[in-house]
Parts: C-alpha cells; sequence; structure tokens
C-alpha cells in the first residue's frame, strides 16, 4: 500500500454522505452562472447572428439597422476584435468567421439592454453570403477525401493479413453509428465583467477554468494575469463544456471590455445545439479472425470519426477510440487506422469516454454479430477473450489487475443468476410469438489519465485559519459529478478533522493557476492528490507544534477526529484548535498550495505506444431487455452491475456516477438520435421536443448495482479509483440483449445486424430481418478495409489540448 | 378592475407593466427566485416546475405543477404559486426536499427544483394513499401510493432516476400540521378577470366572444402548452392574447346515456379524474399524452384548436365518432370532428369562433384500443397515433372507426380500413391491416422514416388483434 492510498483510521473518505450541496440543489437556492444575473447591475445581453447556411463566405455584415433597434447597444464583429479572433487553441476555430462552417455558426453577436432588444437586434443584422458546397455526412467527406488532423495507426504483434490468412474463420462488415448531445440541462452561459483596474473576470459555466481564461485573453488581447476565470458550480458538463465554453466566454468579455458593463451570455437550448460540439460520430470499418475455439486472432479496422468543421479535441478522442478498441480482449494481431472526416457539422468535441465509447463499441459490435456465426452464445466468446493477468494492450501497456475482469464478471453471473435466467428467458420466448427477452453480459475496461501526459497534474489551496476552520479551493470544476464532496472528505480525512470542520471555496483562477481540464474522469485523482498534499504540508509543521506542547516525537504525532495525540491512543491529547491556535503565535504558516503529478506515465502519440494509463477501471452488466416484435418497442427489464471503483471515496457519489452513467449510455446507444438534414446540414432534432433524452420511462425497471469488493488501486489517492465516464460503457449490455431478443425473433443462429441509437424504429427493422433470416451483413471473408496514409498525431498537437 | 398580482410563497407582488408574452418562469427568475431554471423553454424538461393553488376534484384546491416557461405570468393573476424556495430551507427542509437530498437526487442539482415542485405536488396529491398488499407496487407505483407518471416530464440527465424514485417512494403522508396539504382544504384562488395592455382575462363566455368578435386576430390561450412554444422558440409575439381556461362555460363535464360531454377548457388531468373511467379510450389514451406536468395545463379544446396532425387526442375522439361544439356571437354550432380539419393547422373553425366542448355520443365502441409510436414511452409525441373503436358481435365486426395521427397533414380517418374490417371476423384482421398501411401520407421526419410510420399502421391492427379479445 502506498503512502498516497493508505487510509488512516477514522477516514472521513468512504462515508456515504449526499452531495455537498444537495440542501441547496433542493431549495432552489444552489446558483449557476446564469442565476447571477438578477445580482448584478447594468448587464447588458448577448444574442448570436446565425447563418442558416452549412458552407458560405460571408460577403458583408451591415449592423445600422441592428443598433437602430431600440435597446440594442453594440453590435461584436470581427473588426473588434484586439488580439486573435479564434475560440479554439489550434486556431482553426475562427471567433468571427468568414466563412459559414455549419449551419447556424454565428458570425456576430449583438449585446443589448435586454434579451429581448438583443434578439430583435441579431433579426436585423444583415448577412450576405455566397453559399459554397458543403460536405454533411461522413461518407461524403470520405469521398471527397476530407480529413483533418493526424490519421494514426496502432499495430501490434504479428502481420495482421498473414493472421487473418492463418484463422478458421475471417469475418468482415462496416458499422456507422452516432454521436451524442451533451443536453446537460444547463446551458453555455457566461458573465464578464471589468474591474476598476481593468482586470476582466468571467463567470463561466466551465470545465477548464484555466483554458477558458486562456482563450478570453488571447482574444483580447491581454496576458494570462489580466483574466480571472471562475466557476461556481455546472448543470452538467459531461465534456460538452471542456472546450465549447471558451470561444463564448470571450465574446462576453470582448462586449464587457468594449462596453464598460457587465455582459451576459446564455445560450438558448435550440441555440446550444446547433452551435456547439457532441459526441463524434464514427464509420467503422474492419475484418477480424478467430481461431476455432472462439479466440480472436487479428482485428483490421479503419475508424473514421466525423470531426465537424474544426479539429477541436478530436486528435485526442480518435486516439482514445483506438486505445480501447481492445475493450477487455486479448488480440494477439492488430491493426488499427484512424482519421477524422471534416465536415460541416458542429465542432465534435469531448463526451463522458472521450472515444473509449466508440472504440468498445465497435468490438462489442463485432463480437456480438460474430457469436452466432461461430457457434458461440455471445456470454462465452467474450468470456473466452479476456485479457488474462501477463498480457498487454495493443499499445504496449500490461493489463494490471485483469484478474478483476473475470472476477467482477463471475460476480455478475452469479448475482443476476444469469444462466438459470438465461433458460427462463428461452423458455419464455418459445412460448411467446410477439414479444421477446434478451440477456446479455458485457465488461468494461477502461484506462484512467490523460493520454497527454502533460495534463496529469493537480493543484489545491488549504487555509486553516486561526480559530481551526479550513477552507479548500482546487482546480477541478464541479458539474454534479461530486468532485467537492470528495474533496471536503479528502481534506477532512488528511487533516484528520471532522468534514463540519472544511469549508469549500469555488473554483477560480487566481485561486490555483494552470489547471488541467475535470476531464478524464481524472478529477478526483488529480486533485485529490493536491488537496492530500496541501493538508500534509500544514500537518507537518503542525506536528512539530503539537509535539513540543505533547512531549512526544513530531514524527509520532496524530490527527485523529479533530483532536491531536501520539501514538498513544488514550494518552495525552489536545484539541486540533488548540493546536491551530498554538502555531498561529509561534508564527507557523496555517496554508498551503498543494501539488500533485501523477507518476509513471509515458505516451508517444506518433508511435501510437507507451503507458499512458496510471491504472484501468473494470466493471461488468447484465441486462435484460423485453421486445414488442409488433413495434419494435422494448423496456430494460433489469440491470445488475457490478463496477471497480477502487475503494470508495464516496460511495454515494460513486453510486450515482454509474448509475448514472449507465443510463446516459443507454440513452446514447438506444434512444438519442442525432439526426441532420443531409441536404441543408441543419440539425433536426435541436429541441427537447425532438432530441429525446431518457426519461423515467427509460429507467430500468429492477436496477442493482454494486461496487467491487477488495479493489484498492496503490496508484491512487487514498486507494480510490476514477468513476466518472467508465460506467457509461456498461450500457454495451443494453444494446447486446436488444440484438438478443431481435434475434430471438428469427431461426437459431441469426446474426442481428442493430443499428445504433437503437431505436424503436432500428429494433423494428432488425426484427424484420432476423425473421428473414438475413446474416448477409457479416461477410465470411471479405477484403482489407481502406488503409489511409497521412501524418501521425504529433505530440505538438496535443500540447494544447486537453482531454475528457 | 384591480391591477393584477401573484401570490408567490405566500407574498403578494404586483405584475404591473409585464409586458404580455413574459413567461412565469422570466419573471420569477428577474424577481430574484431563480430556483426554477430554464432547461428547454417547451415544457419537455421540467426545471421549471412550479406548484400552483388549482381546483382539485376531491379537495377544494389542488397544489398543480405547472411548467413556467410556458404559461404567461399575467394568466396567474390572482393565483397563488410555490416554488423550491417556498417549500423549504436548507435548515428546514420539506419532506421531499430532505428524501431527495439524502437519497443522492441530485447531482448537479439544475433539474432539482423542478423535480421537488413535480414531486411536492404528487406528495400532496389528497387522493394518494399506500398500497394494501405490500410487495405489490407495480412498476410505476410505490408502496406509499406514489404514481411515478407524476415525474413523467421532468429530465434528469445525471442521476440516472433509481435514486428520484427512491425518494420520491420513501415519501410519507403530509403531517397533520403541513400548511400546504391544509391549504387544500380551502377553496382555490378564483380566477381573476385581467385586462392589461396585450393580455386579457374576459370574466365568462358573452365578454370571450365579444373581445373575439372585436379582435379576430387574437391568440386564444388556454394552458398556453403550445402558445408557450411559438413565444419562446419562434419569437410570437401577439398583439392580442385571450385567455379562456378558466371560462366557467368552458370548464363542465358531464355524462347521459346520449352524449358524454367534456368541456374545452377542461385540463386532460381534470378529464382523466372527472370521467372517471366513462371514456374507455381516453384512459387509454391519456396516459400517454405528454407529461403530467403537460396535462396539467393542456385541453381537449387547445389540442384541437392547434389542429396539429399529430395531436394524440383526435385521433382518439375520430375513433369515437366525436364532434365539437363551436360557439361565436352569433351562436352555436356542432361540427362532426372528422369534418373540422380542412389542412395542415387548419380547421372550418372561424375567426371568432371558439371550442366550447367535445360530445362523445353514447354508446361508445365495445371494442377500443391506441396504439402510439414514440421513441420513448413517458413525455414525446407521436410519430404514428392509431386509435380503434370498433363492435364486434358474435366474432364479427359491425361497427368499425379508426382515427389516425402523424400520416398525413391533419388527423384522419381510416375509412378504407374500417369498410374493410366490417364483416371481418376479429381478430383475424391481416386483410384490413394491409388496406390500413395505405392510408395516409406519411413522410419521412426525425421521428421516423415513412417506411416505418406505414409498417406501424398495419402493425397497430395486428398488435390490437392479438392483443385485445372481443
Amino acid at each position: 500500500m502506498s503512502a498516497l492510498s493508505e487510509r488512516p483510521l477514522g477516514a472521513v473518505v468512504g462515508a456515504s454522505v449526499p452531495h455537498e450541496a444537495a440542501a441547496l440543489h433542493v431549495t432552489g437556492q444552489a446558483l449557476y452562472t446564469d442565476d447571477l444575473v438578477g445580482r448584478t447591475k447594468g448587464v447588458l445581453h448577448a444574442w448570436p447572428v446565425q447563418v442558416l447556411a452549412a458552407h458560405a463566405r460571408v460577403t458583408a455584415v451591415r449592423t445600422d439597422a441592428a443598433t437602430a433597434v431600440p435597446g440594442v447597444v453594440r453590435v461584436l464583429t470581427a473588426a473588434d476584435v484586439p488580439g486573435v479572433n479564434d475560440a479554439g487553441v489550434k486556431h482553426d476555430e475562427p471567433l468571427f468567421p468568414d466563412e459559414v462552417m455549419f449551419f447556424g455558426h454565428a458570425v456576430a453577436w449583438v449585446l443589448g439592454e435586454t434579451l429581448e432588444a438583443a434578439r430583435l437586434g441579431a433579426v436585423a443584422v444583415e448577412v450576405d453570403v455566397e453559399e459554397l458546397p458543403a460536405l454533411v455526412t461522413v461518407r461524403d467527406a470520405v469521398a471527397a477525401e476530407s480529413f483533418q488532423g493526424g490519421r494514426p495507426t496502432l499495430l501490434r504483434g504479428p502481420d495482421v493479413e498473414e493472421a487473418l490468412a492463418g484463422s478458421a474463420h475471417v469475418f468482415s462488415g462496416e458499422f456507422e453509428f452516432a454521436g451524442q448531445e451533451h443536453f446537460y440541462l444547463e446551458t453555455h452561459c457566461a458573465l464578464a465583467q471589468v474591474d476598476e483596474n481593468g482586470q476582466v473576470f468571467v463567470q463561466s459555466s466551465t470545465q477548464h477554468p484555466t483554458e477558458t481564461q486562456e482563450i478570453v485573453a488571447h482574444v483580447l488581447g491581454l496576458a494570462s494575469s489580466e483574466v480571472t476565470v471562475q466557476c461556481l458550480r455546472m448543470g452538467g458538463g459531461f465534456g460538452g463544456k471542456e472546450m465549447q465554453p471558451h470561444g463564448l466566454a470571450a465574446v462576453a468579455a470582448l462586449g464587457a471590455r468594449l462596453t464598460g458593463r457587465p455582459v451576459r451570455l446564455r445560450l438558448n437550448r435550440a441555440q446550444d445545439i446547433t452551435m456547439t460540439g457532441k459526441r463524434h460520430g464514427f464509420l467503422a470499418q474492419w475484418r477480424v479472425g478467430f481461431d476455432d475455439d472462439g479466440r480472436l486472432t487479428a482485428l483490421d479496422a479503419t475508424l473514421t470519426s466525423d470531426g465537424g468543421w474544426s479539429l477541436d479535441l478530436s486528435e485526442p478522442v480518435l486516439a482514445r477510440a483506438l486505445c480501447h478498441i481492445d475493450n477487455a480482449y486479448w488480440i494477439p494481431a492488430v491493426r488499427v487506422n484512424g482519421r477524422i472526416a471534416k465536415t460541416n457539422k458542429t465542432s465534435q468535441t469531448a463526451f463522458r469516454g472521450f472515444g473509449g465509447p466508440q472504440g468498445m463499441l465497435v468490438i462489442e459490435d463485432v463480437l456480438g454479430r460474430c457469436a452466432p456465426a461461430l457457434g458461440f452464445t455471445a456470454e462465452e466468446l467474450r468470456r473466452r477473450n479476456f485479457y488474462a493477468p501477463g498480457q498487454d494492450t495493443p499499445y504496449g501497456q500490461p493489463v494490471r489487475h485483469a484478474d478483476r475482469l473475470a472476477t467482477a464478471w463471475q460476480q455478475v453471473l452469479d448475482s443476476s443468476d444469469f444462466h438459470a435466467r438465461t433458460a427462463g428467458i428461452e423458455a419464455f420466448n418459445a412460448g411467446s410469438p410477439h414479444l421477446k427477452r434478451g440477456l446479455a453480459i458485457t465488461p468494461v475496461k477502461f484506462g484512467i489519465s490523460f493520454n497527454f501526459t502533460a495534463f496529469n497534474q493537480g493543484g489545491a489551496l488549504v487555509h486553516v485559519y486561526k480559530d481551526g476552520s479550513v477552507l479548500i479551493t482546487h482546480g477541478g470544476t464541479e458539474m454534479g459529478q461530486g468532485l467537492h464532496t470528495k474533496m471536503l472528505q479528502v481534506a477532512a480525512t488528511a487533516l484528520g478533522v471532522p468534514l463540519s470542520r472544511v469549508r469549500l471555496a469555488p473554483t477560480r483562477t487566481d485561486k490555483v493557476p494552470n489547471t488541467s481540464a475535470t476531464a478524464a474522469s481524472s478529477g478526483a485523482d488529480l486533485n485529490g492528490g493536491a488537496v492530500k498534499n496541501a493538508c500534509e504540508q500544514i500537518l507537518a509543521r503542525l506536528s512539530q507544534v503539537a509535539a513540543e506542547e505533547l512531549h512526544v516525537p513530531a514524527a509520532d504525532v496524530r490527527f485523529v477526529g479533530g483532536r491531536v495525540r501520539g501514538l498513544d491512543a488514550d494518552g495525552a491529547s489536545l484539541p486540533w484548535e488548540d493546536v491551530v491556535r498554538l502555531a498561529y503565535f509561534s508564527r507557523v504558516q496555517l496554508w498551503a498550495a498543494g501539488f500533485y503529478r501523477t507518476e509513471g506515465l509515458h505516451w508517444d502519440s506518433a508511435a501510437m505506444r507507451g503507458e499512458p494509463f496510471k491504472y484501468f477501471a473494470y466493471g461488468v452488466a447484465a441486462a435484460e431487455v423485453e421486445v414488442d416484435g409488433f413495434t419494435g418497442a422494448y423496456r430494460v427489464r433489469r440491470v445488475d452491475i457490478v463496477h471497480d471503483v477502487g475503494d470508495s471515496l464516496s460511495p454515494l457519489v460513486d453510486l450515482g456516477q454509474v448509475e448514472g452513467g449507465f443510463v446516459q449510455g443507454v440513452g446514447w446507444l438506444t434512444l438519442e438520435d442525432l439526426r441532420w438534414d443531409e441536404r441543408t446540414g441543419k440539425i433536426t432534432t435541436s429541441s427537447a421536443s425532438t432530441y429525446k433524452l431518457p426519461s423515467f420511462s427509460e429507467m430500468p425497471e429492477d436496477f442493482r448495482v454494486s461496487l467491487l469488493d477488495a479493489a484498492h488501486e496503490d496508484g491512487a489517492v487514498y486507494g480510490s479509483k476514477a468513476v466518472g465516464e467508465p460506467p457509461l460503457m456498461l450500457a454495451f449490455s443494453v444494446r447486446e440483449a436488444l440484438r438478443q431478443a431481435a434475434a430471438a425473433f428469427g431461426p437459431a443462429r441469426v446474426s442481428v445486424d442493430l443499428a445504433s441509437p437503437a431505436t424503436p424504429e432500428a429494433v423494428f427493422w432488425a426484427v424484420e430481418a432476423a425473421r428473414a433470416a438475413e446474416g448477409a451483413h457479416v461477410r465470411d471473408g471479405g477484403s482489407a478495409p481502406p488503409q489511409p496514409d497521412g501524418p501521425p498525431i504529433r505530440p505538438e498537437s496535443e500540447r494544447v489540448l486537453g482531454q475528457t | 378592475m384591480t391591477s393584477p398580482s401573484l401570490t408567490v410563497n405566500g407574498r403578494t407582488v404586483p405584475l404591473d407593466g409585464v409586458p404580455a408574452h413574459t413567461t412565469a418562469l422570466d419573471w420569477l427568475r428577474e424577481s430574484g427566485l431563480v430556483g426554477a431554471k430554464e432547461g428547454c423553454a417547451e415544457g419537455e424538461c421540467g426545471a421549471c416546475s412550479v406548484l400552483v393553488a388549482r381546483p382539485g376534484t376531491t379537495t377544494p384546491t389542488r397544489w398543480t405543477a405547472l411548467n413556467a416557461c410556458l404559461v404567461p405570468v399575467l394568466a396567474l393573476d390572482g393565483q397563488e404559486v410555490v416554488t423550491a424556495e417556498g417549500l423549504g430551507t436548507p435548515a428546514n427542509l420539506h419532506p421531499v426536499q430532505h428524501e431527495m437530498a439524502v437519497r443522492g437526487g441530485s447531482q448537479c442539482g439544475y433539474c432539482t427544483p423542478g423535480f421537488v415542485c413535480s414531486m411536492a405536488a404528487e406528495f400532496y396529491r389528497p387522493d394518494r394513499v399506500p398500497i394494501e398488499a405490500p410487495g405489490e407496487p407495480t412498476p410505476e407505483h410505490g408502496p406509499n401510493g406514489f404514481d411515478l407518471h407524476a415525474l413523467s416530464g421532468n429530465l434528469c440527465r445525471c442521476t440516472g432516476y433509481r435514486p428520484i424514485r427512491d425518494a420520491a417512494y420513501a415519501l410519507a403522508s403530509p403531517a397533520a400540521d403541513d400548511a400546504l396539504a391544509g391549504r387544500q382544504a380551502r377553496p382555490a384562488p378564483e380566477a381573476a378577470p385581467t385586462d392589461v395592455p396585450g393580455f386579457t382575462r374576459p370574466a365568462d363566455l358573452p365578454a370571450a366572444l365579444a373581445l373575439l368578435a372585436e379582435h379576430p386576430d387574437a391568440v386564444v390561450v388556454a394552458g398556453s402548452t403550445d402558445h408557450g412554444v411559438e413565444v419562446n422558440l419562434r419569437g410570437l409575439r401577439a398583439a392580442q392574447v385571450v385567455a379562456i381556461d378558466r371560462l366557467p362555460e368552458l370548464r363542465g363535464v358531464s355524462v347521459t346515456d346520449e352524449v358524454v360531454e367534456i368541456g374545452a377548457a377542461v385540463t386532460l388531468s381534470e378529464v382523466a379524474a372527472r370521467l372517471d373511467g366513462a371514456v374507455p379510450l381516453l384512459d387509454l389514451l391519456l396516459p400517454q399524452f405528454a407529461s403530467v406536468l403537460i396535462r396539467n395545463g393542456a385541453t381537449l379544446g387547445g389540442n384541437l384548436g392547434t389542429g396539429s396532425p399529430i395531436g394524440d387526442t383526435a385521433p382518439g375522439l375520430l375513433a369515437l365518432d366525436a364532434s365539437l361544439v363551436l360557439v361565436s356571437a352569433a351562436g352555436e354550432r356542432e361540427v362532426a370532428l372528422a369534418d373540422y380539419f380542412t389542412g395542415y393547422r387548419r380547421s372550418v373553425r372561424t375567426a371568432g369562433e371558439l371550442i366550447r366542448a367535445v360530445r362523445i355520443p353514447q354508446p361508445q365502441p365495445g371494442l377500443v384500443a391506441f396504439t402510439k409510436i414514440a421513441k420513448r414511452r413517458f413525455d414525446d409525441i407521436s410519430s404514428v397515433a392509431v386509435a380503434i373503436g370498433l363492435d364486434v358481435v358474435d366474432g364479427e365486426v359491425t361497427r368499425a372507426r379508426i382515427g389516425l395521427g402523424g400520416v398525413a397533414a391533419t388527423p384522419i380517418r381510416a375509412r378504407a380500413t374500417e369498410e374493410a374490417l366490417v364483416g371481418a371476423r376479429w381478430p383475424d384482421v391481416a386483410a384490413a391491416a394491409d388496406v390500413l398501411a395505405t392510408e395516409g401520407t406519411p413522410l419521412d421526419d426525425h421521428r421516423a422514416s415513412a417506411a416505418y410510420r406505414r409498417a406501424m399502421l398495419r402493425q397497430a391492427l395486428l398488435k390490437t388483434a392479438a392483443e385485445v379479445p372481443a
């Protein structure tokens, strides 16, 4: 057990406590960025001038009519930008573009005394455009060879062609699957002010305050020290607020700087969906080999992600997709190519899992489609291919704790009564012509750490005041994932004080600088390490003070439950507050800045090799569904999950992440149906009435989640593991159960091709195909997928980028 | 007429000078009550849910959850509203707030105040009683009688809902001294006649008709569940809005041996409660109509008046041979619903004319069914809706009415299928199902493909035949 992971007696981490802001949430008193507007005087409101063309050159922007609208104060255009007219870090995202790159692209912003005035002003702005040919679908882009960024290749083991040639079974196929809209309940929002000293202060709904600060600074032509960004909390982020808030914050800050008044920019839902990026959809083309025992021999695949109009985070998303195409399975020979289509769509971005889900979906789809052709149950085929201890991933990282996969798998088989229920379902299906059930079990192995090594650092600031009260702040942002709750528990544990002694101040770039995005599930690992480090610096000093008072060696001083004592639990002790007061009068520093860096990581993004992850998080889910053969409608009857969160820092929080991630994954794979009009490029699902996320009716009727026992992780704070992203991928179990239920309408061993999302309509067509016994979508043999040739991902291309 | 005002969390606040298009949500937030949030501005997500004191069916008042983003605040003149802030404080949580907090019912917290209000409305439902036999709760009812459909109009992106369900099912009954429970025993606020620039609530039907005769272009609003979307998403700024949802002449419900008559301004939640099973087809249909939050405001008159081709009540009422009572300053007339729609969002209703009531002739068909095809079971719009009303005598179909939504510019009757069904032996309807698949002119859109819509027409009849005995 490492010093980082060891828990003291009486640790506050590990206790099930409600979210630190729960009482504020339920009473409506928790404040989000837009709730601050009423508390701010003289606020101007911003509204975008969106051009309704997928691709066009802007030839003129006339603002006279807009400024004549009562209440319009100013129209912001490219000419107003004092610094760099760019909203990103790659210089491919002009903030005020002269070329419209997607339907709804904003080319100017109107500031008004009221939102109504700004809206009417935006209608009055005249934009002349010359329409240009547009590429809307990923297949259009492939045909036109419209790509952007690096084209990495992941290679491992014996030559793939030879391995396939020597395989007993070779199959090939294609799979195009959809992305996902984040649909955080709180849309993007920024409120910018400039103080008497010219300091720009932006409150932003951002997962990455430091990068928001940097973009605001470069747009305004300022140094980072002249811009402060604060995030009180977000109403959900899910990766959608990792890069997308920056340009919006910059528009607000520009408006504030030019008018001298506070500027609020809040997107309404339609603007948010039409203007901001989403999870990447992918096109996967593959060949796969198996031996007679159902063991994978080779995988040859090309993944083309739909990046949208600019690069954004598409390169690291693609890299993570490639690094997760193995999921939990040992594949001796691997050749996986990746490329990023450039299309006239929103710039797709981070979304919980960050490419991992897309990579894993490919292999799970392959296994689900091939199992009947190989004559194995899907459960058997998956289990036969699990990593064994000692094996390594295609990029060369040993799969540490691979045995946890088999352990969790067996636990779910047992707790879900999998085999008996499978038999029961077979009997049910035999007697039920119109309703069929399916039960599927799938694994998750997900790598934790930013692939980009530099991002694996965290900072914190811990203040102990003279009265013994503690105030902490750290570099991570709160978006509902319970990070602040965990950080309070970490601080209370590290200082040996009750949880009630510790308060937390909002995330601000002038408290903790140079932070990484709260992303990649890494918030608790990085910031928890930093909070713990700061607390330990303080305790080291307080130990000296207490040692003198208690007449024990400083190394023997213990801080437990708000008291300070020597090793003897029944010996003399002092209240925490007394030691703090003594320390103050002894002129001992009572605050500290903490820092943490994840050790042992290395990654060569050009070669796609190294050990980019500190550890893997594991999980297994079994899901049972029932499909109505008349309509394709279905219900999720029961879900059993065992998930590995290490030694949980906060079990109620972790349970919430597992359940919430799972349901969000089910949404992506079954219900959430992003549609673009392929002719105009317009998103036709730009509202809550057309884009459906899971509601109560999609919640599993019987939902049983447990955390894996004996799951200590040596390499993370107090033995815990990251939990934000991995559970999303447990939702593959629902998709595979739907595939099996659809297959039950057809003859034995029919292979079912299921679209993603598997909407009731998609399931209906799968049922119809199963009835007709159309298994031709998996081809025996087949030719190699396209082998794109292009530049690798360059390390410098990642340098300024984050990963979720 | 006194100047308009609204009582929020026990405090009465004037509404002077508020523009007619201002929603209750925007007004609340500008007043400093920022607990209610805008998540979608179209009544889909429920983040703006608040409690309004409405007339009840079993108690004089019923705390009713509504989407504040859809209701013009002037429509609440004289009313009482409670928000999440008014239910409790961090130091003194309401029972609903307590259960949500301790069970992990909030993560990001943004949807939470809305959930709390919707849950509180069900907490206070006077006829919510614990289910007698423990272990027998349906998947959508808790042991405490909590009906999960009460939360069907609230979306959460973080939790996956399980802890919210557990919070709902853990609620006890309101305490004996619970002030809001006590409030339900006293009459609800009267609908205050309101007359400010751009927004008028006439006192009675004659006044409303006179006003419409004067302003034929006025927008008539009941629950504002459709109008609110136009205001928020498409910038509609009507010169004159006329609120008719509390007109007593439009709020009757009567059941006789000859006819069931339902007032056009009775909300869909009230329709279900007040009919009490008198129209079985509506009992199949209404629980699938949008969400409770919407049904608490939406009316039959509104759903038919907007003339949407996919308004779910129209197919159902077509299958029941319903007619509409239209009234204007010139008098009343009755129009068969089958003759009412003339084109996309157009009808025979003239400017100045109101739908007063819906009439369903008795006896109703002996076999009724309603099939709604949508992506989501709760809170979704139909891609196809098929309502079936048949009389089957000795295994033979003697009369058939089928109403379809989502397959043409208006809701339509499937007349060829009806003809094919008469004389058929139930449930051998494969031939008629083939005819049904040719009705209408379904389109491809983001909700469904035309091919799927066609297939679902056929399947709806086959499914009904398989599941509904004669």
